[in-house]
């Protein structure tokens, strides 16, 4: 593996022209996938994060910036450089009904790429390729399942054959768009497991996308977590650091709204900050300065909707960690003047084991 | 990515299973048979054809005027009564169904290869073809269809039967023209089509393996109507008598009734009304077994 990663987004911006005005789906975002990788992106509906793996999968082509494979701009492409691209790049789609031809059997679309790029010499070779796919997805006895419609099948089922057809090309990058999102949560799991699989075998690197933290954590444990909100990446960073200490306020709120079964616990995070409104600003007319000041908790007049807050390394985690907020920033330069200038009488240091508001509020 | 297989599964995976149940006929079998409705038009259809096609090979095909016959009621050997030759009229109307009905589903299926072909071209590559094709329809419409036909056979004394077939099918695809590609336009932006996209599986392969079966049903019930459609139009030609009168047809006996005044004899009633009844029996039938190929094929009909 060289030393370029995968997949490199350059300052992707996609505007959407709509007939009330353009609409800045994604605004700027900079990501890297790294082979072997998992590279979660999460937020809520609409901000921008199919987009931006649409854009990723070279389905849409962005309005600005670059989506680069192996260090290559998809638009300085060669036809052939392109046609390796879309072989090494599959997209799995959300809704596992909707991905597979209803007209066609789960062998007819497991082989089909394989016939059309000449990876099986004839039909039983590609039955027989078919079957393995079928079996590295955990759908067994593959025979049982080669000749069903995708009508005949669940949707656990569906999704696996859908992820199959994308293994089919032998993929470096698998972009997941919320691909378990429509499945029961037992089966979730055991697709993820799939999945992960793929990612340490087959050194598989993946842009998943996903709105459940949960999924988030689970999966993508050993990667990196992109935090987007109204087109842009809020907060960036390896995975344990972000769910363990969430720096942004929107991603804190993110963790805070994560379902938690034990009911102490759930009345401790209750407690934490709560969303000043629960509107979503319309992506036509973004606020001014940052784009989460009408809802953020930790707002301040005159800093927050002034300008707009740029996406910086916090230092921590080697330099991995990246957030976009005013406030943070600030505290974080108080705190190494801080400890240049011994002690000062205000505690701005945000203390993950105080309430951030008191922090924040100082 | 490679995994060891079970040997025995091997076998099993190398042969694809057929069912029958899955297969495109038998799809097709189960929709006609399934629904009363679908059965007994499959029926009539199937019935009026044999009639018309088989039935000239089985009769005696010596008809020979005669004027002491002229006019008869039906009788063990005149099973309909004799015409105005003393000709029998039951080996006439026998011979009169095979051109209607072969130059109408020839003139059918010309206008639905079209249609289906330049349909789905234009809705999946839109762009300047769709624009040229679109213009082209709407030219297409805004010609009389009829008036048209006349002025094509008036011109063309001796129009040969494929002849009239191009005549009329050319007058019939635009309207499935538009519905194919707008249906093309629509299913293109389905998760399906653009997950062979990403899979560069080739542009003629999405249209016409991805799409175009999911449009099977839609096809074929509009392929059924077209035959009617063009049936219709044939006899109307023959009715009005712009047709050569060479061939036997019954378009050309409802002709004779009409012009002649036949239907004021009632000694000829079987004469005039026999031809009537096929004409309406066939396009019922056609249009009750489009209705069960319409289930047939439609995946989510199917399912119920």
């Amino acid at each position: 593996m060289s030393d370029a990663p995968l997949l490199r987004l350059r300052a992707l911006e996609q505007v959407f022209d709509t007939k009330k005005g353009p609409v800045a789906a994604v605004g700027g975002v900079d990501l890297e996938v790294k082979a072997g990788k998992v590279l979660c992106l999460v937020g809520e509906s609409g901000c921008g994060k199919t987009t931006t793996a649409r854009a990723a999968a070279g389905i849409t082509r962005p309005t600005a910036g670059a989506v680069e494979f192996r260090g290559k701009s998809l638009t300085d492409m060669t036809p052939g450089e392109k046609t390796a691209y879309r072989r090494a790049v599959q997209y799995i789609h959300q809704d596992p009904y909707a991905a597979l031809n209803p007209t066609r059997t789960v062998a007819s679309t497991l082989t089909a790429g394989l016939k059309r790029h000449g990876l099986v010499k004839n039909r039983t070779e590609a039955r027989a390729k078919a079957a393995e796919l079928l079996t590295l997805v955990d759908l067994t006895p593959p025979e049982s399942y080669l000749d069903s419609y995708p009508h005949q099948l669940s949707g656990g089922q569906r999704q696996r054959v859908n992820v199959a057809r994308s293994l089919a090309m032998n993929p470096e990058l698998l972009i997941c768009d919320e691909s378990t999102s429509m499945l029961d949560v037992s089966i979730r799991v055991s697709l993820l497991n799939t999945l992960g699989r793929l990612r340490d075998d087959l050194d598989v690197g993946f842009l998943f996308i996903t709105h459940d933290l949960a999924v988030a954590k689970y999966f993508a444990w050993d990667g990196e977590i992109a935090v987007m909100y109204l087109g842009k990446v809020v907060e960036h960073g390896p995975t344990p650091e972000v769910i363990g200490n969430p720096q942004h306020p929107y991603t804190k709120a993110l963790i805070g709204a994560v379902c938690e079964p034990d009911p102490d616990l759930a009345r401790a995070n209750r407690s934490s900050e709560q969303l000043r409104s629960a509107e979503i600003p319309s992506l036509t007319d973004l606020p001014a300065g940052c784009a989460f000041h009408p809802r953020c908790p930790a707002f301040e007049p005159g800093v927050c909707d002034s300008t707009e807050p740029a996406l910086e390394g916090t230092g921590a985690a080697g330099g991995r960690r990246r957030v976009a907020c005013h406030i943070v920033a600030r505290d974080q330069r108080r705190e190494s003047v801080q400890h240049a200038q011994s002690r000062d009488d205000r505690t701005l240091v945000l203390d993950p084991n105080k309430s951030p508001g008191a922090a924040w509020s100082a | 990515m490679t995994t060891t297989l079970d040997p025995a599964l091997n076998a099993a995976i190398t042969k694809p299973r057929k069912h029958f149940r899955e297969s495109f006929l038998g799809r097709l079998w189960t929709g006609l048979t399934r629904s009363p409705a679908g059965f007994a038009g499959t029926v009539l259809v199937l019935a009026i054809v044999l009639f018309s096609f088989v039935g000239p090979l089985v009769i005696d095909q010596h008809n020979p005027t005669d004027t002491t016959q002229i006019w008869t009621s039906p009788s063990a050997e005149h099973w309909l009564g004799t015409q105005y030759e003393g000709k029998d009229t039951f080996t006439i109307l026998v011979n009169s169904g095979a051109q209607p009905i072969w130059v109408g589903t020839l003139a059918a299926l010309m206008a639905t290869f079209v249609a289906v072909t330049l349909g789905s071209v234009a809705g999946y590559f839109r762009g300047r073809i769709d624009a040229v094709l679109l213009q082209l329809t709407d030219v297409t419409v805004t010609i009389p269809q009829f008036l048209l036909m006349l002025a094509v056979v008036a011109f063309f004394e001796d129009i040969p039967p494929w002849g009239i077939s191009i005549v009329v099918g050319s007058t019939m695809w635009a309207f499935l023209f538009r519905s194919i590609r707008a249906q093309v336009m629509s299913l293109k932006e389905r998760e399906f089509v653009e997950a062979a996209r990403l899979q560069n599986l080739g542009a003629s392969r999405i249209v016409f393996r991805e799409i175009l079966p999911n449009m099977a049903g839609f096809i074929f019930v509009n392929f059924v109507i077209s035959v009617n459609q063009a049936i219709y139009a044939i006899v109307g030609l023959y009715v009005l008598g712009l047709m050569p009168s060479g061939t036997p047809n019954w378009g050309l006996m409802i002709h004779q009734s009409w012009s002649q005044n036949f239907y004021l004899n009632p000694v000829a009633l079987p004469f005039v009304v026999t031809p009537l009844i096929m004409i309406v029996l066939f396009t019922i039938g056609l249009v009750t077994m489009g209705r069960g190929l319409d289930q047939a094929l439609n995946p989510r009909l199917r399912e119920r």
